[in-house]
């Protein structure tokens, strides 16, 4: 092709004026945007406001095609279901026995739980999710794991608050708009979570490496004691997270660790629960500077 | 005339009896379907890797290398803070990325004038990698080994598709300018 016309200025001083303004203008706009970037390195959080309220704009749009999209999922399952049926009937019947032994005993075990916390005089408390929503979109095509979510402010949803699944942890409240909220998903790389092995006290730190994969960092150093096939809930602490919810199973190991696959997919799941922070007091703690606690 | 062929008193655009161009359509579809592209990603629920190819950058490529002239050298600061607020890097990448990307495109015109479809799609491409990796570079988060190779099934899948984007923007620029009756 030929090159465009408007490449050759003319004898118009208005045109050339025009063409010379034009690219001014563009690198005063690179300029300028490189600015809001390291700004915006610096204070992440700056730019929310806008951010929510252009999701809240489009969330008409996502919250159909999430329900779209989860309706045709289960059309998807029901019908392959079918396929290997048989096979597949035999060996869930047999899974199910076994289940239903196992599940005896956690009744007793859960028993016992509830007289032993009697004696010690514990109180629980029971925790109702302060919002069940859909999993509405994410930033498919940036290097972070962002996902959005169906309630925001308006619902009582705030900063900081765990998401989770029926199955296990799904990441974080990171940014509130007043119908939806954006989510730092498990395997977005600054997601870091602190786990222990479910079963034994073996404490680690989970965090995202962009790439669907989780690393276990253990905090004891020694003797690696994971084995594949480990399954890490979370410990607890930080306060941001209740114990015991699901995480990650180990699928590999390395020197100081593992790597571990999430165990709720968010793309998978279809309502997700907003929680309350489990302990408000010792999370705002955790963010409070060293220099500042001592200064008081 | 046009007993003998019916085709005779149109082009590409349409009939040319009683029908003109609608100045709405023409001034509006390149930015809108622009910012189409930088939305539709987000419909896509992607946990473990950056799956779908960045789309309001691409459309951007498209319409700036298939009709070169129709989009001025600073529409990447309009067009940049929409992606901003939809793709998920630090607000202000977008910005600076799509204004820094139209210049390079007006300096490599320059150099090449003369144009086959090849030649802009290896622009696209090396401006897609470039695009990619300075996401990679720029995401706010620590730098991974590990996030570095998870962008390299995006970075096919933007290469690859460019070809069907450029389809896409040619097809949207005969709607853009094709004649409608007059009332």
């Amino acid at each position: 092709m030929a090159p465009s016309s408007q490449r050759r200025s003319s004898y118009s001083k208005r045109a050339q004026y025009n063409l010379f303004t034009g690219y001014i203008v563009a690198g005063v706009g690179a300029l300028l945007g490189a600015v809001l970037l390291g700004i915006s390195f610096f204070q992440p959080q700056l730019f929310g406001g806008p951010r929510g309220a252009a999701q809240d704009a489009a969330s008409p749009a996502t919250e159909t095609v999430a329900a779209a999209r989860t309706g045709s999922k289960s059309l998807w399952d029901s019908i392959s279901g079918y396929y290997r049926a048989g096979s597949k009937n035999a060996e869930l019947k047999r899974e199910m026995e076994l289940a239903r032994i196992r599940l005896e005993e956690a009744e007793a075990l859960r028993q016992e739980n509830v007289r032993l916390k009697g004696l010690l005089g514990l109180q629980e408390e029971e925790r109702k999710p302060v919002a069940v929503a859909r999993l509405v979109g994410s930033t498919a095509s940036s290097t972070r794991r962002f996902a959005y979510l169906g309630a925001g402010s308006e619902d009582g949803v705030t900063v900081g608050m765990p998401v989770r699944s029926p199955r296990g942890v799904v990441g974080r409240i990171l940014e509130t708009g007043s119908l939806s909220s954006r989510v730092l998903l498990l395997t977005d790389s600054e997601s870091v979570l602190p786990v222990r092995r479910a079963g034994d006290e073996t404490v680690a730190f989970a965090e995202g490496r962009g790439d669907s994969l989780l690393r276990i960092k253990l905090i004891n150093l020694g003797i690696n004691p994971l084995k594949v096939g480990d399954m890490f809930v979370t410990s607890g602490a930080g306060g941001y997270y209740p114990p015991g919810i699901a995480v990650a199973i180990v699928t590999e190991l390395t020197d100081d660790g593992g790597l571990a696959r999430i165990v709720s997919d968010p793309a998978a799941t279809d309502y997700v629960s907003v929680e309350p922070i489990f302990e408000p007091d010792a999370a705002t703690g955790a963010e409070t500077p060293i220099e500042t606690e001592l200064g008081d | 005339m046009e007993r003998i062929d019916p085709r005779a008193r149109s082009d590409a655009y349409g009939s040319r009896l009683n029908r003109s161009h609608s100045p709405l359509l023409a001034n509006v579809v390149p930015w809108l379907s622009i910012m189409l592209g930088s939305l539709v990603p987000i419909f896509f629920i992607a946990a473990a890797l950056p799956m779908v190819p960045p789309l309001g950058f691409l459309m951007l490529l498209g319409w700036r290398l298939v009709r070169p002239g129709l989009l001025p050298v600073w529409a990447g600061i309009p067009l940049g803070i929409f992606d901003d607020l939809y793709n998920g890097q630090p607000f202000g990448f977008a910005i600076f990325t799509w204004s820094v990307t139209l210049l390079l495109i007006e300096a490599s015109e320059m150099r090449l004038p003369w144009r086959a479809f090849w030649q802009d799609w290896l622009i696209a491409g090396l401006l897609g990698v470039l695009y990619l990796f300075s996401g990679w570079l720029l995401s706010g988060a620590p730098l991974t080994s590990a996030s570095l190779a998870a962008i390299v099934p995006q970075l096919v899948l933007t290469i690859l598709v460019f070809p069907i984007i450029s389809r896409v923007v040619a097809r949207l620029d005969l709607w853009r300018l094709w004649r409608w009756k007059r009332l």
